[in-house]
């Protein structure tokens, strides 16, 4: 009976050791889920989703509070990434979120109208916008998300939606049935 | 010379197709004119493009630098005549996407005065290191004239790497293409005399020549140019069969060697080295005659063009000057293409210029352009894979591609694939395969920029949050501190105002002890007086114990 106990405790005591040690040694930061479904999402931090940013949102889908149809800008694409990686069914987009753009868009600022009120910089959540009081504001066209978060705040609206410029370096070889392109 | 019984490997699959370049290999090249307007593009090479260092006015002279290397992997353009800078504008260029490009406008005064040359040509380079010849073949603004444009000065450099064999491309295996060929039996000593500088450069063991059999006169007058040579033991020539993509780099090493260069890694991986004959002579031009890339050979071919032949062309001039030259009947073009008609590209807009990466200006007469024909269904034949000379599967490739499954296509090594175009050829369902791989590959790229893209909004939306928490912080305790410090009872003996009034107060006092005067009224009070001041002190101490707490 006494070794019995002994035994169990001293059981206990190595598996309670191992375990608080695996605790902190192994010690998850965030929720992994939440990273996985974070690197899904396009990162715009439009808050068309109602979330403050897509982080907050990856967080309210991985807690059951958000639906994974509610990101526009992510579009079908992302929707489908998100029910392959949590295993949910695909759903059109809710269209109470926005609709997706037919292309990518970024903003521009007209210099010539903008009075230096800081209003677009306080709304940029990517610190894409340049300028302090009083000054000429432009937008770094590289960082620019196309959230059009911006836009509202403009007191003067000097700032416009206008789609990202094709180059020879980002050119896409159009889909061969949509080109009809002939063939040599 | 040692003789040419090389063994010689045959690559997978592949093509025999009509040649159709003899029709453009009876004249010698000929000398194109100096055009009215020269277009010299900023990009006409793989990297960084170019930056201009003139301005719209400043007249420039023949070989004088327009526009500087932009890093390591860039390379200089030259005025290739002489004239003034009209416009640095966006002009269309030869470019599938048919988009315009920052250009350098130059309109010549048909002088071709020629600038003070940067350096001299030497006959003896060997007594310059490897950097520095490197650094003249960058200043020179060669790159690979074969079609690729890859600057040369970076496939000079070891990197640390053993170079056993440098390999001079002669094959020219792409139908209509015959520009290598005519610079092969006109400059085969240039040649000869590039590859030699090329070798120091990279301290190569050996050299070859890899050149198609049905060259014969190339081949010919490259022998001779080895044999007149004064060291020719370590050049070996040899020609392989005609098998269309014979002068694929992969293919060509492949052929030579019996070496096959790793899936993702270069050539140098493997010891091997490979530049065009046009290249070695551009590098010849460039060391022993100190003059930069301003010209190269460019076949103008076709049943659009009358007489078929290859020119000397001056980088910058319009495509339309040179079908003039041709008397090219306008009405009659069908379809221009920028290079072969397996891997060349078509072009809308004839206005674009010749740059350092074109070989031929194919024109095809409008009756003999083919309509497009619907593709049919893909019935797995196999034919595909047959062909293919990098040994994929376009069948399981096209699979993928039409059904945009970009995971998977990359797993039957997508990238590999040399777009040659064999396989569209041989597909009994007219499937446009290699236009499937090249729309894969661009929107694989353009998913992983949009994914480098989106880790950079994320970093820095995260940054914000950091910071606008950090301000917030900051903010408060800037606030609290100001809060404290109005709360803390001033020192009196700080304030002026204060000490004025105390020193006056004791001043008073000084002189009351001094003359020994006393108020008259505090003394000798009745009963009632006092009462009355006592009430008074109370109340003002009560007053001042509430300023006080408030």
């Amino acid at each position: 009976m006494f070794i019995a106990i002994i035994t169990l405790l001293t059981i206990a005591v190595i598996f309670g050791l191992v375990l608080g040690f695996a605790a902190i040694r192994f010690k998850v930061d965030s929720d992994p889920v939440v990273d996985k479904i974070d690197a899904l999402l396009p990162q715009t931090q439009c808050g068309q989703c109602t979330y403050p940013g897509c982080r907050p949102y990856a967080e309210a889908i991985a807690n059951g509070e958000a639906e994974i149809n509610q990101c526009p800008p992510g579009g079908e694409n992302t929707i489908v990434a998100l029910a392959d990686l949590l295993g949910r069914d695909v759903l059109p987009l809710n269209p109470e979120n926005g609709e997706v753009k037919e292309a990518k868009t970024v903003v521009i600022i007209d210099e010539e109208i903008c009075i230096g009120c800081t209003l677009c910089i306080q709304a940029c959540p990517v610190d894409a916008i340049l300028g302090a009081a009083k000054q000429m504001h432009t937008v770094i066209v590289e960082n620019c998300t196309g959230c059009d978060l911006c836009i509202p705040p403009c007191p003067v609206d000097c700032i416009y939606i206008v789609p990202e410029k094709t180059s020879a370096n980002n050119w896409q070889w159009p889909h061969p049935e949509e080109s009809g392109s002939p063939v040599s | 010379m040692k003789t040419a019984s090389h063994k010689v490997f045959n690559f997978h699959g592949g093509l025999l197709l009509d040649e159709h370049k003899s029709i453009s290999t009876s004249k010698q090249i000929e000398q194109a004119p100096i055009p009215a307007m020269l277009v010299l593009p900023l990009s006409q090479h793989i990297g960084v493009a170019a930056k201009p260092c003139v301005a719209i006015g400043d007249n420039v002279l023949k070989g004088q630098l327009i526009a500087k290397a932009d890093g390591r992997v860039s390379v200089p353009v030259h005025a290739s005549s002489s004239g003034k800078v009209v416009a640095i504008e966006k002009r269309h260029v030869p470019h599938p996407s048919q988009l315009k490009s920052e250009c350098i406008v130059i309109e010549t005064d048909g002088r071709d005065s020629p600038v003070e040359a940067e350096y001299t040509g030497l006959t003896n380079y060997h007594s310059l290191s490897t950097d520095e010849l490197r650094q003249r073949i960058q200043d020179a603004g060669i790159v690979g004239l074969g079609g690729a444009g890859f600057p040369s000065h970076l496939k000079l450099k070891p990197n640390g790497h053993h170079v056993d064999t440098l390999i001079l491309n002669a094959a020219e295996c792409e139908p209509y293409i015959s520009c290598d060929d005519m610079l092969m039996r006109e400059q085969a000593p240039a040649i000869i005399s590039g590859l030699r500088i090329m070798q120091q450069a990279l301290h190569a063991k050996n050299c070859m020549i890899g050149i198609e059999d049905n060259k014969v006169e190339a081949f010919a007058a490259l022998q001779t140019a080895i044999d007149d040579s004064d060291d020719s033991d370590d050049i070996e020539i040899v020609r392989v069969p005609t098998r269309y993509p014979a002068g694929g780099e992969r293919q060509l090493i492949y052929s030579l060697t019996g070496k096959q260069a790793p899936s993702q890694g270069r050539p140098l991986d493997i010891g091997i080295v490979c530049h065009n004959v046009g290249t070695a002579a551009a590098v010849h031009n460039a060391i022993i005659e100190g003059k930069p890339l301003l010209s190269r050979v460019v076949t103008l071919t076709g049943s659009g063009i009358p007489q078929p032949r290859n020119m000397h062309v001056l980088l910058g001039t319009p495509i339309d000057d040179l079908l003039e030259h041709c008397r090219a009947n306008r009405d009659d073009i069908g379809r221009t293409m920028i290079g072969g008609p397996m891997m060349g590209f078509v072009i809308d807009s004839t206005t674009a210029p010749i740059t350092k990466t074109t070989n031929c200006v194919l024109v095809t007469h409008q009756r003999d352009v083919k309509k497009p024909e619907t593709a049919l269904p893909c019935i797995r034949c196999g034919e595909c894979a047959d062909v293919c000379p990098v040994n994929l599967l376009p069948q399981q490739l096209y699979w993928y591609a039409h059904s945009q499954e970009f995971d998977h296509i990359q797993d039957y090594n997508l990238f590999d694939c040399i777009e040659c175009g064999c396989c569209d050829v041989v597909c009994p369902s007219r499937i446009p395969l290699v236009q499937y791989f090249r729309f894969s590959k661009t929107t694989i790229w353009q998913q992983e920029k949009d994914t480098e893209k989106s880790n950079k909004a994320r970093q820095r939306h995260e940054l914000r949050l950091e910071r606008l928490e950090r301000e917030k912080i900051e903010k408060r305790e800037r606030h609290n501190r100001k809060k404290a410090a109005l709360k803390k009872e001033p020192d009196k003996s700080e304030d002026p105002k204060k000490a004025a009034i105390l020193a006056a107060m004791k001043r008073v006092k000084d002189k009351q002890v001094a003359t020994n005067i006393s108020p008259a009224n505090t003394e000798n009070l009745s009963a009632e007086q006092q009462r009355k001041i006592d009430e008074a002190n109370a109340r003002r101490a009560e007053q001042n114990k509430d300023k006080n707490g408030s």
